[in-house]
C-alpha cells in the first residue's frame, strides 16, 4: 500500500510541477534552474537520517558524505539564485 | 502515530506547500526573489523536521556534513562569475546526483521488499549517471576538456551494451541483494553511462543537456525518496524533475530538434547539399559604424555566447544608455538557446543593470525587425542564421531564428571569419545590408562608446 501511496504523490507532484514551470517566463530560466537545483538538495533530509544512526558503519559514512554534498546544493543553490534575482530590475519610470 | 512522528510529517506537508508556492512566485520577475526565499524556508523546515527524528542519536557527523557543504556552497555562490553560471549549475547538479546515489547505497542495509530494492537501483542509476554526466558537462563548459562532440564508430553499440549491462546487473541485484558484486556493477556502469551519454554532445547543445541533467538530479532525489520511504523527497524531487523536463522541451523546440536527435547524434550530421553562399563580406570600421548608429532611431541588440566569453555585457549597457540619450529606442532580442544554458543572456544583462522589460523574446522582436534601423549581433551565430529559413540543405534548417536580416542594417561583431560551431555557413555575413565589425566584442563596443564621447 505504501508503494501505491507514494506513487500517487509522485504523479500529482509531477503534473503540478509541469503546470507551475510552464508559466515561468524565459527571462527567469537561469534562476529557475539554480533554484530547482537547490530544491533537489532535498536529498539532505534523507541523508540526515542515515548519518545520525550512531552505528559506525558504512551507511553512516555514506549518509554523512551525502549530507555534505546535498548541503552544497542547498546552500549554494539558494544563495546564488538570490544573488541573481536581486539583479533583475524593471525599467525606471 | 506517535506525536514526534506526527509533527515531522506535518512539517513535511507545510514544507511541500511552501515549495509549491515558492515555485509559483518564481513565475514572475517581481515576486521571484520572495519565491526563492519561501523555497529556502521550506528546505529549512524540512531539515529541522528531519533532525527531530528519534532514530537520530548522534549529531556530530550530520553537523560536520552541514558545515563542510554549507561553507563550500556559500563560497561558490558568492564567488561565481555570472558568465560561469552554466558551469556552476552543472557542478551542483552532479553533487545532487551523487548525494542521491549515496543515500540509495546506504539504504540497502535496511531495505525490505523488492519494490524498495527497485527504487534503490533507480536512485543509484539516475544519481550515478547524473553525477558523471554533469562532471563531463562541467568539463566541457569550463573548457577543461574540449567542448566539441566526441563521436566514434560503434558508439551506439557500446552504449547499447552498457544499457544492457545496467539492466542485467540491476535485475540480478534485486534478486540477490546480498551479493555485493551486482551492486558494484550497477554503480560502475551507471557512472560510465553518464560519461558516454554526454561526450557526444557538442558545446552549442549544452542548454539541452544542462536542463536534462537538472531534471535527472530531481528524479534521483525522487527515487531516493521511494528508497527511504520519505514523501517530501518525492514531492520536491518530482517538482525539480518536471521543471528540468519542461526546460529541456523548450530548448529542443528552440533548436527544432528532437531530444533523441540531440542526445544520440553529434551535431552537424544532418545531411543535404550544402548551398554555396554567394556575395561578399563587407567589413566596417568602428568609426563608420558610429556614423550609422548615430543616425539610427531604432536599434536592436542580439547577444549570444560570444558576449559572455568577451565579458562585454557592461560595455553593452553603456552603449545602450548612450544610444537612448541620443534619442534611439533600444531593445534586446534574446533567443531561447543563446548562451550555454536557458536564460543565460538574461542573467548577464541583468548583472549589467539592463532592465528585464527591455529584453524581448524571439517572437516579440521578430515582427518589429522591419522597423529596426540597426541590428547589432554580438557573438551570436546560429541563432541569427537566415539559412534556417531559406536553405533546406542546412543542418539548422527549420530552427526558429531571430530575423536580423530584416533590419535595415546589420552589424555582426565577430572575432574573425572562422566558421562557428560545426562549421555551418552563415549567409547573413554575405547579405547586402550586413557589415562585419571584426575584433573582440568588448573592444569594438568600447570603441563605439568612445566615438560617441568625442
Amino acid at each position: 500500500m505504501d508503494a501505491v501511496f507514494l506513487t500517487f504523490i509522485l504523479m500529482l507532484s509531477i503534473f503540478l510541477g509541469f503546470e507551475l514551470i510552464t508559466k515561468v517566463p524565459a527571462t527567469l530560466h537561469t534562476p529557475l534552474m539554480s533554484g530547482a537545483n537547490a530544491i533537489s538538495g532535498i536529498t539532505v533530509v534523507g541523508a540526515i537520517g542515515l548519518a545520525g544512526t550512531g552505528h559506525q558503519d558504512l551507511s553512516n559514512w555514506l549518509g554523512a558524505a551525502a549530507v555534505a554534498l546535498a548541503s552544497i546544493n542547498v546552500v549554494g543553490g539558494y544563495m546564488v539564485t538570490d544573488r541573481m534575482l536581486a539583479m533583475f530590475k524593471k525599467r525606471e519610470g | 502515530m506517535e506525536s514526534t512522528q506526527l509533527l515531522i510529517q506535518l512539517s513535511y506537508v507545510v514544507a511541500a506547500g511552501l515549495f509549491i508556492y515558492g515555485l509559483k512566485l518564481l513565475g514572475s520577475a517581481g515576486t521571484a526573489r520572495r519565491g526563492n526565499m519561501l523555497s529556502a524556508i521550506a528546505m529549512l523546515l524540512a531539515i529541522v523536521a528531519a533532525l527531530l527524528d528519534q532514530g537520530i542519536v548522534e549529531y556530530q557527523w550530520i553537523l560536520i556534513g552541514f558545515v563542510l557543504g554549507g561553507v563550500i556552497g556559500a563560497s561558490a555562490a558568492r564567488l561565481v562569475q555570472m558568465t560561469s553560471m552554466p558551469e556552476m549549475v552543472a557542478l551542483f547538479n552532479g553533487f545532487g546526483g551523487m548525494a542521491s546515489l549515496l543515500v540509495g547505497v546506504a539504504a540497502i542495509a535496511t531495505a525490505t521488499g523488492t519494490f524498495t530494492l527497485v527504487t534503490i537501483v533507480l536512485s543509484i542509476l539516475i544519481g550515478g549517471l547524473t553525477f558523471t554526466g554533469s562532471m563531463v558537462a562541467y568539463g566541457k563548459l569550463s573548457e577543461r576538456i574540449g567542448s566539441a562532440a566526441i563521436v566514434f564508430s560503434g558508439q551506439q553499440i557500446v552504449n547499447s551494451l552498457i544499457v544492457l549491462g545496467i539492466l542485467v546487473s540491476a535485475v540480478m541485484f534485486c534478486i540477490e541483494p546480498a551479493n555485493a558484486q551486482w551492486l558494484y556493477l550497477v554503480i560502475g556502469l551507471s557512472l560510465l553511462f553518464g560519461i558516454m551519454a554526454v561526450i557526444p554532445i557538442g558545446g552549442a547543445d549544452m542548454p539541452v543537456v544542462i536542463s536534462l541533467l537538472n531534471s535527472y538530479s530531481g528524479l534521483a532525489a525522487c527515487a531516493a525518496g521511494f528508497a527511504i520511504n520519505n514523501n517530501i523527497l518525492i514531492v520536491a524531487g518530482s517538482l525539480v524533475g518536471a521543471s528540468g523536463i519542461i526546460l529541456t522541451q523548450i530548448m529542443c523546440k528552440a533548436m527544432n530538434r528532437s531530444l533523441s536527435n540531440v542526445l544520440f547524434s553529434g551535431f552537424g550530421s544532418a545531411s543535404g547539399p550544402a548551398e554555396k553562399v554567394e556575395g561578399e563580406i563587407k567589413p566596417i570600421s568602428v568609426e563608420d559604424a558610429y556614423y550609422i548608429l548615430e543616425a539610427a532611431s531604432n536599434v536592436a541588440i542580439i547577444p549570444g555566447y560570444g558576449m559572455a566569453v568577451a565579458q562585454a555585457q557592461h560595455v553593452v549597457k553603456e552603449l545602450t544608455e548612450i544610444l537612448e540619450k541620443n534619442g534611439a529606442e533600444v531593445n534586446f532580442g534574446i533567443h531561447p538557446v543563446a548562451g550555454r544554458m536557458p536564460g543565460h543572456m538574461n542573467v548577464l544583462l541583468a548583472e549589467a543593470d539592463v532592465p528585464y522589460d527591455q529584453l524581448l523574446e524571439m517572437d516579440d522582436i521578430n515582427p518589429r525587425m522591419e522597423n529596426v534601423d540597426v541590428a547589432i549581433v554580438i557573438g551570436a551565430n546560429d541563432v541569427v542564421n537566415p539559412a534556417a529559413r531559406e536553405s533546406e540543405g542546412s543542418p539548422i534548417y527549420g530552427m526558429p531564428v531571430i530575423n536580423v536580416d530584416h533590419a535595415r542594417t546589420v552589424f555582426v561583431l565577430k572575432r574573425s571569419m572562422a566558421s562557428g560551431f560545426a562549421g555551418i555557413e552563415n549567409p547573413l555575413f554575405y547579405k547586402d545590408n550586413t557589415r562585419m565589425l571584426f575584433g573582440d566584442a568588448k573592444e569594438s563596443i568600447g570603441g563605439l562608446v568612445r566615438e560617441f564621447g568625442n
